[in-house]
């Protein structure tokens, strides 16, 4: 199994989650964060005291998917949140132990 | 007014044959009509001043501020609605507008003694103590913007209401007062012009706020950590507001329904419009970005610049007020501010002191008698050859400068003795909202 966090820009989240829908995943878990890579932040000026705002909104997708599937998913990211400019976020991937469905303690990629 | 009653007596004495009763009936009439107007005109300014406080100026200071002390903020201006009306009622307004002292007022209207429904002027004098109040209630309130997010709360009604007895009290009467040292009007040492406020109001609070910003210190964090604004939108609103009371402040202080009040009307607005576009111009040019908070906060700034010359100008001086105060409370706030290194939180000294002393000397440069008293012959500023009182205006300024300075120093020491101005370090990280009043601004979780 693998996880898959992706950061992208909170403007294409919809479109991410469609496509992602459309290939068969069927779950992911979202979060707001802040955060910057390369594309740092941007300035702003409140009567004339500066600030450096460098900790942009971002949405954060996590997704644990069979080995199988890892490469179409993150295809898929990448297609779907790809504008081409500076900003456009990073993906990880990392390899999982276990998974465990609670209700009826499934395991592996059962679970899924 | 005159005109009408001369020609209603020349129709009734030839209709009725020089019917004197109901000649005298009919001038009584016409007199009761103007005073009806006068009347309604002030009652509805002291109800827009009124309004400048609470919501105007609280949403103003309360956007400025981080969201854990928007209320604590609001309430600086909203409490002193309740305070200032109190303490004036007692002994304000016979502090501020009784007797004839050269400094300070007496007690004969202590406890609304003797102020009732008969005319003070053109107005009934319970209306014009009314209208008074209102500008005792702001002042102070301006004066929280310097204070804003460090000051213990109950620091802060002790301050009010000595700060009103010390400095607020005294000024009024020396620049309004009947025998005030500096009244233009009532043969003052020092002539000054001060049509609505621009020194008593203005420059009174915003020397105190550089006072209480300095005596304070800076808010934990000042300048490394981010203190942004929390909500620009609710400032939007309230700068809004203060515009549009500053119509009764202004024209009101032309205590009659009459063609001054209009003409300060119309300064008004034109010294916010042209104050808007200087300090918008000024910050495109310097920054790249003509910001909404420096548009709104130079309105503020032309607005008070005006306070002083509204009922004394003409409309064309009035933009060249506007204008001037838009640039320089800019460079105050923008550039020397952030040189000097000292936190006034939401600008009370750059906005008020230094638009309230533009806006008193220039008074001494644009004042004329075609707006001030058309069919009197004084001459009134600079442009109707009076050069003397530009400099009566620098000397007037200097002494409130002074009295405002000393008065608050003295004060916050007495103060900090009794309760301690400054709250603990912990609640000031926790925010006023949660110490001092224990409640918060924005429950959106609820």
């Amino acid at each position: 199994m693998k996880k898959i966090e992706a950061v992208i820009q909170p403007f294409k989240l919809e479109e991410v989650k469609a496509a992602l829908i459309g290939i068969g995943v069927d779950g992911m878990t979202v979060l707001e964060v802040r955060g910057h890579g390369r594309q740092k932040g941007h300035k702003e000026v409140y009567r004339g005291q500066e600030y450096v705002v460098d900790l942009l909104p971002k949405v954060k997708l996590e997704l644990v998917v069979p080995d199988a599937r890892a490469d179409e998913v993150i295809r898929t990211l990448i297609r779907s949140a790809r504008t081409g400019k500076i900003g456009d976020g990073k993906i990880f991937v990392s390899e999982i132990a276990e998974a465990i469905r609670i209700r009826n303690e499934d395991r592996g990629e059962a679970a899924l | 007014m005159r005109k009408i009653s001369g020609f209603l007596l020349l129709a009734a004495a030839a209709a009725n044959g020089q019917d004197a009763e109901k000649l005298a009936a009919l001038e009584k009439a016409v007199q009761d009509a103007q005073a009806a107007a006068d009347n309604a005109w002030l009652m509805t300014s002291t109800a827009l001043v009124l309004m400048m406080t609470g919501p105007g100026l609280a949403l103003f200071y309360g956007g400025l501020v981080r969201k854990k002390n928007v209320l604590g903020t609001m309430m600086h201006s909203f409490i002193l609605m309740a305070v200032a009306t109190v303490l004036w009622g007692v002994v304000g307004y016979s502090l501020a507008f009784g007797g004839e002292g050269r400094f300070i007022g007496d007690l004969s209207y202590a406890f609304m003694n003797a102020v009732g429904m008969e005319r003070q002027g053109a107005i009934p004098h319970l209306t014009f103590m009314a209208f008074q109040l209102m500008f005792a209630i702001i002042t102070p309130a301006l004066i929280s913007g310097a204070f804003a997010e460090r000051i213990r709360f109950s620091a802060m009604l002790l301050f009010t209401v000595l700060w009103s007895l010390v400095v607020y009290y005294p000024l009024a009467h020396m620049v309004w007062g009947t025998g005030g040292l500096l009244n233009a009007f009532s043969d003052g040492a020092i002539p000054c012009y001060d049509f609505a406020g621009g020194t008593v109001v203005h420059i009174s609070s915003g020397v105190s706020a550089l006072v209480c910003a300095i005596y304070l210190g800076k808010r934990h964090g000042y300048p490394s950590e981010t203190m942004k604004p929390h909500n620009l939108v609710l400032s939007v609103v309230g700068a809004c507001l203060l515009w549009v009371g500053w119509f009764g402040f202004n024209a009101g202080s032309a205590l009659a329904s009459s063609g001054q009040a209009a003409s300060a009307f119309v300064a008004t607005q034109f010294g916010a419009a042209a104050a808007t576009l200087g300090w918008m111009l000024a910050e495109w040019l310097r920054n790249g970005k003509p910001s909404v908070l420096g548009a709104i906060t130079g309105a503020v700034a032309g607005l008070v610049a005006i306070t002083p010359a509204s009922g004394f100008v003409r409309p064309m001086p009035a933009l060249v007020i506007g204008f001037a105060a838009g640039l320089i409370c800019y460079y105050m706030v923008a550039v020397v501010k952030q040189r000097l290194g000292y936190d006034d939180s939401l600008d009370a000294f750059g906005v008020h002191g230094v638009g309230g002393t533009v806006g008193a000397i220039l008074t001494g440069v644009f004042a004329t008698r075609l707006v001030a008293d058309p069919e009197g012959s004084r001459a009134f500023g600079l442009v109707d050859g009076n050069a003397m009182q530009v400099a009566y205006q620098f000397v007037g300024s200097l002494i409130a400068w002074v009295l405002a300075a000393v008065g608050t120093f003295v004060i916050l020491k007495v103060c900090d003795l009794l309760v301690g101005v400054r709250v603990e370090a912990e609640h000031e990280i926790l925010g006023l909202d949660l110490s001092m009043h224990g409640e918060e601004g924005y429950n959106l979780e609820s």
